[in-house]
């Protein structure tokens, strides 16, 4: 199979039901400028309901950029810009007249710096509800409760949901992320290397808690670690200097990729 | 050159011949000099801040609070009046300085960023806050004192805020700037508005910085003298509660009574210097104590 020219679009028809298949979110021909500087080139892609994508790659190669356009938080900075088309549900995301701040409820992200706001664990997490839901107090500490429980943090914090965000471990201010943008009951959740900034036992916890969270919710993530991404995804895009190389099912992609370039990358030759 | 240490030799008569005896000299001069400029300054120091105690001290009396100052030659009296008089200045000034500065700081740090007119107004901000505070009383003068004909606690405030806003500005767009950008985008990925993730995130990040501005400009006023000659000027009975005419403040009294032969007029001079100093030195503290718990995260 010929590597340079062929449009890599996750050619998936060879034994896969197609109930499996739903398409969350098309990416077509998308590309990214940071100024004048050619970030994403004529990425085509797509992203299936309620399975674990991964964006693996070396460093530079554009992946948290992709990450970053499905909830338009590259937006905040003027000098990028993004063409072409993101369908979300049919609706194209790049779209001028998108409202943001609806779009950015229904897609959550989680940082790779643990980013708990100066508040207490309870408005942590309420923040997000506390935006476009006018909820009575009852009701609030049941979804907070909730988000907590998901989070696989209820149990180390139901005593002192007034204490603090910032005085938890790494690990527990993380999954306190997570429990934030889980309560919103978003669509979509982007994962931007959750665990690089993590000790190995809470990156443990946290891949276990993804293992929970992908049968409800479309995960999107992004990482350096291919033992990671080959644990945890059920269909991963290589990319390279800005191109989307290969994309398919996990354990193809790292068993018998297609590409020699896939290869050097899973074997180490490079990144 | 150390017994307990065996990988730390003692140096050969060879290699200690290689370091140029000029560099020993200029090594130790520049330590010598070092050690006597920070002995000089803390003697300057030392020594105001000594006379200040001990002469303030001798001043203060019972009725240091509770009377107003005395006429010209009698005895007794107190500087309450100038004390109500000073608290009543730097409250107004404060109060109108706190949102002016602490918005336009936020709009330097949050919504200027690379634009031209913020970087217009911090520079102007900057020439502001190095201006001779003479000046700004000489300009309030101009604009209220003479059309209202008569001196006031109210040009007082003002003057005074004038001075505080670029001290606030300055502190409060430094610690938004100090918020780390993934918080911001942290709450903007949660669908929140630029405006709830100012109020809401950076504003509470940046908290205790900014109130640490604001008590830092608190006690740059307090001492101000220059501009209130030119707007509250003096007065040497109660004051009326409409601000109108002369308002007594501590900085302008101590000028009046210092300079004056009478020592009981000295006396309560440098009492009100040893209260203004105190006060200074609380506010500081209070501050350094409030940023404190922020910088230990």
């Amino acid at each position: 199979m010929n590597a340079a020219s062929a449009m890599p679009t996750g050619d998936l028809s060879r034994g896969n039901p197609a109930a499996d298949r739903a398409v969350r979110i098309a990416v077509k021909n998308l590309n990214f400028y940071y100024g004048s500087f050619h970030g994403l080139k004529n990425v085509n892609l797509n992203f299936y309901d309620r399975k674990v994508t991964a964006l693996i790659g070396p460093s530079g190669c554009g992946k948290s950029t992709l990450l970053r356009c499905f909830n338009r938080i590259y937006s905040l900075y003027p000098e990028q810009r993004a063409e072409g088309e993101i369908l979300l549900d049919g609706r194209n995301v790049l779209d001028s007249n998108v409202d943001l701040n609806e779009l950015r409820s229904r897609i959550g992200m989680v940082f790779q710096k643990p980013t708990p706001f100066p508040m207490s664990i309870y408005d942590n997490v309420a923040f997000g509800l506390r935006l476009y839901e006018k909820l009575p107090k009852a009701e609030l500490d049941v979804r907070v409760e909730e988000s907590l429980r998901k989070s696989a943090l209820w149990d180390e914090v139901k005593d002192k949901l007034r204490q603090p965000g910032t005085g938890l471990s790494g690990g527990q201010q993380q999954r306190l992320c997570i429990a934030r943008t889980v309560a919103q009951k978003p669509e979509v959740i982007l994962f931007d290397e959750p665990t690089s900034a993590l000790d190995p036992i809470s990156t443990g916890r946290i891949e276990e808690l993804m293992e929970q969270l992908r049968d409800e919710f479309t995960i999107v993530i992004v990482t350096h670690n291919m033992q990671q991404a080959a644990r945890i995804s059920q269909y991963t895009a290589f990319m390279y200097l800005g191109e989307l190389v290969e994309f398919g099912q996990t354990d193809k992609i790292f068993m018998n990729p297609n590409e020699r370039k896939t290869q050097d990358y899973i074997t180490g030759r490079f990144g | 050159m150390d017994a307990t240490n065996p990988l730390v030799t003692t140096p050969s008569p060879l290699r200690a011949s290689r370091v140029r005896p000029g560099r020993r000299v200029a090594d130790r001069a520049l330590r010598i000099s070092c050690l006597v400029a920070t002995v000089v300054g803390a003697v300057v120091l030392g020594s105001i801040l000594l006379m200040l105690i001990v002469e303030g001290i001798r001043g203060l009396s019972p009725t240091l609070f509770t009377q107003p100052t005395p006429g010209p030659g009698s005895e007794g009296g107190g500087i309450a009046n100038a004390i109500l008089g000073s608290l009543v200045l730097t409250t107004i000034g404060i109060v109108v300085a706190t949102p002016v500065g602490v918005m336009a700081g936020t709009y330097l740090a949050e919504y200027g960023r690379g634009s031209k007119l913020a970087d217009i107004i911090r520079f102007l901000n900057d020439v502001l806050l190095s201006a001779p505070s003479i000046l700004i009383g000489l300009f309030v003068y101009t604009l209220m004192v003479r059309p209202m004909g008569t001196y006031s606690g109210w040009a007082g405030g003002v003057a005074l805020a004038i001075i505080a806003v670029p001290v606030i500005v300055r502190t409060t767009e430094d610690m938004l700037r100090l918020v780390p950008g993934t918080l911001r985008e942290a709450g903007a990925a949660l669908g929140a508005p630029p405006s709830k993730v100012i109020t809401s995130v950076t504003w509470r990040a940046a908290s205790s910085g900014i109130v640490t501005g604001i008590i830092l400009a608190l006690a740059r006023i307090a001492g101000e003298t220059a501009p209130l000659l030119f707007t509250a000027l003096n007065n040497n009975s109660w004051f009326s509660p409409n601000l109108m005419g002369g308002v007594a403040n501590l900085p302008v009294m101590i000028y009046q009574f210092a300079l004056s032969p009478y020592p009981n007029w000295q006396g309560l001079a440098w009492a009100g210097a040893l209260l203004i100093t105190t006060t200074i030195l609380a506010l500081s503290i209070i501050a350094r104590l409030v940023i404190k718990p922020q910088n230990a995260r």
